[in-house]
C-alpha cells in the first residue's frame, strides 16, 4: 500500500550535508599533510592520521555514551578538529599528547559548549593553546626540515624563522621566499608550505566551502600593517613578504580563521573579523613575548564573534536608509 | 547576454524537461467536483445554492464574504449534492465546500462579454471580479483588488509574471508558447484598467523559446525582459527588482513603486472573462514529477479531486512506490496533500508527485549559505533560532515579517534545518500574539 507524506516545504532539498563540508575541508587538507610527510618524515604524517581517527571515536563516546544520543552518526568534524590540531603542532610532539590535546579539544572546547555548532572557540586552536601551556617544551621545538618521506624526523633542531626574527634580526634569516613558500622551514606540521596550503584553499573556494572575506581581510591587513613596520626598522620587524609567508599566517587565515562554526555570518561581520586577526597577529608578532601570534589572534577574534553577529545585521530587502 | 536579476537565490534542479514538451491538452470532465469557497486571499465566500439544486456550468455558486474575497462558480453542469465543511489543507482550517455530480456535457452561463474596447474600467473590473478571478501564480489575491490599488497609488508600470522559477512546473511556459494571442488580450485590459503604458513580461531564460516567440510576436506592445533562471526569480518583489531596479518597500506592496504584476495564466482568464464571459472554472495545470507515470499539462476544471487527475490523466502513480508526497503547486512552495481526494484550486498552477528521501541533519554549522542565498537579505539560520527560543520580538526586529518563505535557505542548508517551517510557525504565532494589530 503506498503511503502519502506529508512535510514541510521546500520539498525539494541540495544534496549538500555537514558531513559533506566536513570531507571537503579534509580533502583541501590533504595536499599539506603529504607534504609534511615530505617535510617531517611519516610521524608528522601518522599524527594526522592518529588526530582523526581518534578524535571521531572519541566524539562517538561522548555523543552516544556522555551524552545519551543514541542515534548520533559520526559527522566527519572531530576528524577535522583532530587533523588540523596535528597541523598546529610540532612534527615530534608525542603522540599521547596530541590526544591529550584533541581531548581537550573536543571533550572541553567543543562539546562542553554544546557540540557542533555550539562552541564559541575554534576546537583545534583552543586544543593547540592547552598544550602550549601544559607541554611548552614539546610545543616550542622544531625541527629542520628531512625533505625525504622519512619514516622518522631528522633529529637535528633549529628555531623557526619568526624565532630567528624575533632574537637575532632580519639579517640573520637562514631561509629564502622560497623556502618559506615551498615548505622547506621549521614549523609545524601543516603550516610550513603555503604552496601546498594554497592548493588545498583553491579546493575550498571553488566547492563555496570559504567565507571568502575573512583570508582576504586577514591577509591583507598583515600585509599593510607589515609595509608600515617594514619602513620603520626592515631588520627589527621584517619585509611585508616574509610575514605573510612565514609562521602559521597562512594556515591560519585560510584554515583556521575560516572555520565555519567559529566565524561571523555577514561578509560585513567576517571583515572585521579578519581585519581583527591581522592586528591581533601583527601586535604579538611584533611585541608580545611569542613570536608567532596566529592561533591567539584567532582565538581571541572568536570570542568577539557573537558580538560582530549582532553588529554587523546585513541590508534587509526593501529597507529603506534612516 | 546580461540578464536582469537579483541578490541571493539558489538553482535547484530544474525538472522541467518532463513536462515542457507537452501541449496542454483538455481534460475530459470529471464526475464529481468539490468546490471549496476559499480559493483566494481573504473572507470566505458564502455559498448561495442548496442542496438538490440544479447548476450549470459558470453559474454563480458562492458569493463575496467581504471587500477581499472572490465569487465561486460552478466548474460543471450538474446537480448539487452536498455543502459542507472540508478540511482545506491550503488555509489550514475546514472551509465550506459546493459538491456537484456532473450530469451532461456544459451548459454555460455567461457574464456580459464582447469587445473590451467598448467596456469601461468601471465594467471591466467588474466582469473581473464576477468572474471570480483570483491570482493564478499561486498567491489567490482577488485580481479586481489588485488592479484598482486605491487613489493616491500612482501605477506606471504593469509586470507580467513568466518567470515560472518553481522547478518542475511548466504550465506558465506552454501557455506563453500556446496561447499568446489571449494573453496579449488579457494585458490589453489590465492595461486600459490601470492606465499604464509600460508593460514588461520577464521569462527566465531556461525558456529560451518563449522569451523568441513573445519578442516577435509582441513586439512594440510589451517589452520581454529575459531574467536569470535562479529561483526565486519570480517572487513578486525580486521580480519588480530585477526589471526595474526599485525595492518594494519593507512592509510595503508593489504598488508602492508605482508597479502591479500579474500571471500570464490571470492575464488568459480575464482575456477569457471579458471576451468571452466565461468565468474562472478551468484552469492550466502541470501534472508532473518522478512519481506520475505520465506527466503533462492540462486544462482542468476547478474543483476536481487530485486523486481524479492522477488515475485518468496521469495514468496513475508509477508501480514499486512505497511512498509518494503528492503537492499542490510545484517542489519549493507548493502544500503536500494528506488525501488524495483533495480538489483542485484556483491556484493551482501543478500537481507535483514526489518520491519523498529521508535525509540525516545536524545542528546549524553557521555555514552562512542561507544568509549568502536568502533574496531579502534576511539571516534565516537566526531567524530559526530566535523562533525556536521563542522570541518573536526579536526575530521581527531582525526581519521576520519580511520573509517571503521561498525555502532557499532550507533547500541550500547543509545540516537540514527547516527555517521555513520555524519562521512560518513564528509569524503565526507573533501575529496571534498581538492580537492582529501593528
Amino acid at each position: 500500500m503506498m503511503k502519502l507524506i506529508t512535510g514541510n516545504a521546500p520539498h525539494l532539498r541540495s544534496k549538500d550535508t555537514t558531513s559533506k563540508v566536513m570531507i571537503d575541508v579534509i580533502i583541501a587538507l590533504i595536499p599539506a599533510l603529504i607534504g609534511a610527510w615530505y617535510f617531517f618524515g611519516f610521524y608528522a604524517f601518522f599524527l594526522a592520521i592518529l588526530g582523526a581517527v581518534v578524535g571521531e571515536a572519541f566524539e562517538l563516546f561522548i555523543m552516544r555514551y556522555l551524552r545519551k544520543d543514541k542515534s548520533f552518526v559520526p559527522n566527519g568534524s572531530a576528524a577535522v578538529t583532530g587533523i588540523l590540531l596535528a597541523m598546529n603542532v610540532s612534527p615530534a610532539t608525542p603522540w599521547w599528547v596530541m590526544i591529550l590535546g584533541l581531548v581537550f579539544a573536543l571533550g572541553v572546547a567543543k562539546h562542553a559548549f554544546g557540540g557542533l555548532g555550539m562552541n564559541i572557540f575554534n576546537p583545534a586552536l583552543a586544543g593547540r593553546a592547552f598544550l602550549l601551556t601544559s607541554f611548552p617544551v614539546y610545543m616550542t621545538t622544531w625541527y629542520k626540515p628531512a625533505l625525504s618521506f622519512s619514516k622518522w624526523i631528522d633529529i637535528q633542531t633549529t628555531a623557526t624563522p619568526l624565532a630567528i626574527l624575533k632574537e637575532k634580526g632580519f639579517s640573520h634569516m637562514n631561509v629564502s621566499y622560497a623556502d618559506l613558500f615551498f615548505g622547506s622551514r621549521a614549523g609545524s606540521i601543516g603550516e610550513t608550505s603555503v604552496l601546498l596550503l594554497l592548493i588545498g584553499f583553491a579546493y575550498l573556494v571553488i566547492r563555496g566551502r570559504i567565507k571568502l572575506m575573512i583570508p582576504i581581510t586577514y591577509i591583507g591587513t598583515v600585509f599593510l600593517m607589515s609595509s608600515i613596520f617594514y619602513f620603520v626598522s626592515p631588520e627589527k620587524f621584517g619585509t611585508p613578504l616574509f610575514h605573510i609567508l612565514s609562521g602559521g599566517l597562512m594556515l591560519g587565515a585560510l584554515f583556521m580563521a575560516t572555520d565555519m562554526v567559529t566565524s561571523p555570518m555577514t561578509p560585513k561581520g567576517q571583515a572585521i573579523f579578519g581585519i581583527g586577526c591581522g592586528l591581533m597577529t601583527m601586535l604579538i608578532r611584533y611585541f608580545a613575548g611569542y613570536p608567532e601570534g596566529v592561533s591567539l589572534s584567532i582565538l581571541l577574534m572568536n570570542a568577539f564573534v557573537p558580538l560582530i553577529d549582532r553588529y554587523t545585521q546585513p541590508r534587509i530587502f526593501g529597507e529603506v536608509k534612516s | 547576454m546580461n540578464l536582469a536579476t537579483f541578490k541571493g537565490g539558489v538553482h535547484p534542479p530544474e525538472k522541467k524537461e518532463l513536462s515542457k514538451e507537452i501541449p496542454i491538452q483538455k481534460s475530459p470532465l470529471p464526475d464529481k467536483v468539490v468546490v471549496f469557497m476559499q480559493q483566494h486571499t481573504g473572507a470566505p465566500a458564502k455559498p448561495v445554492v442548496e442542496v438538490g439544486q440544479k447548476v450549470k456550468t459558470g453559474q454563480i455558486i458562492g458569493e463575496p464574504g467581504g471587500f477581499i474575497s472572490a465569487y465561486v462558480h460552478s466548474p460543471v453542469t450538474g446537480t448539487v449534492t452536498e455543502v459542507k465543511k472540508i478540511s482545506n489543507i491550503i488555509f489550514g482550517k475546514a472551509v465550506e465546500a459546493v459538491v456537484i455530480q456532473r450530469e451532461s456535457e456544459d451548459e454555460w452561463e455567461l457574464l456580459p462579454h464582447g469587445d473590451y474596447e467598448k467596456f469601461s474600467k468601471e465594467e471591466l473590473l467588474d466582469i473581473i471580479k464576477k468572474a471570480g478571478i483570483v491570482g493564478l501564480g499561486g498567491a489567490m489575491f482577488p485580481t479586481h483588488v489588485k488592479l484598482n490599488p486605491p487613489q493616491d497609488k500612482k501605477i506606471d508600470t504593469l509586470i507580467i509574471n513568466g518567470a515560472e522559477c518553481e522547478p518542475y512546473l511548466t504550465i506558465d511556459h506552454r501557455m506563453m508558447l500556446e496561447k499568446s494571442e489571449e494573453i496579449l488580450i488579457g494585458i490589453k485590459i489590465a492595461k486600459k484598467i490601470l492606465g499604464v503604458n509600460n508593460v514588461y513580461i520577464g521569462i527566465e531564460s531556461n525558456k529560451k523559446d518563449a522569451i523568441e516567440f513573445l519578442k516577435n510576436k509582441w513586439k512594440g506592445q510589451v517589452i520581454v525582459v529575459p531574467l536569470k533562471t535562479k529561483y526565486p526569480q519570480g517572487a513578486e518583489k525580486q521580480l519588480i527588482y530585477a526589471i526595474t531596479g526599485k525595492e518594494v518597500p519593507r512592509g510595503g506592496l508593489p504598488m508602492d513603486v508605482g508597479v502591479v504584476v500579474q500571471n500570464v495564466s490571470t492575464m488568459y482568464a480575464i482575456k477569457e472573462a471579458v471576451v468571452d464571459g466565461k468565468p474562472l472554472v478551468e484552469r492550466g495545470l502541470t501534472l508532473t514529477g518522478e512519481a506520475i507515470k505520465r506527466p503533462g499539462n492540462w486544462w482542468v476544471r476547478i474543483g476536481t479531486p487530485i486523486s481524479w487527475i492522477v488515475e485518468n490523466l496521469g495514468e496513475g502513480f508509477k508501480e514499486g512506490i512505497e511512498n509518494v508526497k503528492v503537492l499542490m503547486g510545484g517542489p519549493m512552495m507548493g502544500i503536500p496533500i494528506n488525501n488524495l481526494d483533495t480538489p483542485i484550486v484556483k491556484g493551482n498552477n501543478g500537481i507535483t508527485s514526489l518520491i519523498p528521501e529521508e535525509q540525516r541533519g545536524t545542528f546549524c554549522i553557521r555555514c552562512s549559505y542561507c544568509v549568502d542565498v536568502c533574496p531579502m537579505g534576511l539571516q534565516p539560520y537566526l531567524l530559526d533560532l530566535l523562533g525556536k527560543k521563542r522570541k518573536y520580538d526579536e526575530a521581527v526586529e531582525v526581519g521576520l515579517l519580511d520573509c517571503i518563505e521561498c525555502g532557499s535557505c532550507s533547500y541550500v542548508c547543509p545540516a537540514k534545518i527547516e527555517h521555513v517551517k520555524t519562521i512560518k510557525l513564528a509569524k503565526k504565532v507573533y501575529r496571534a500574539l498581538r492580537g492582529g494589530k501593528k
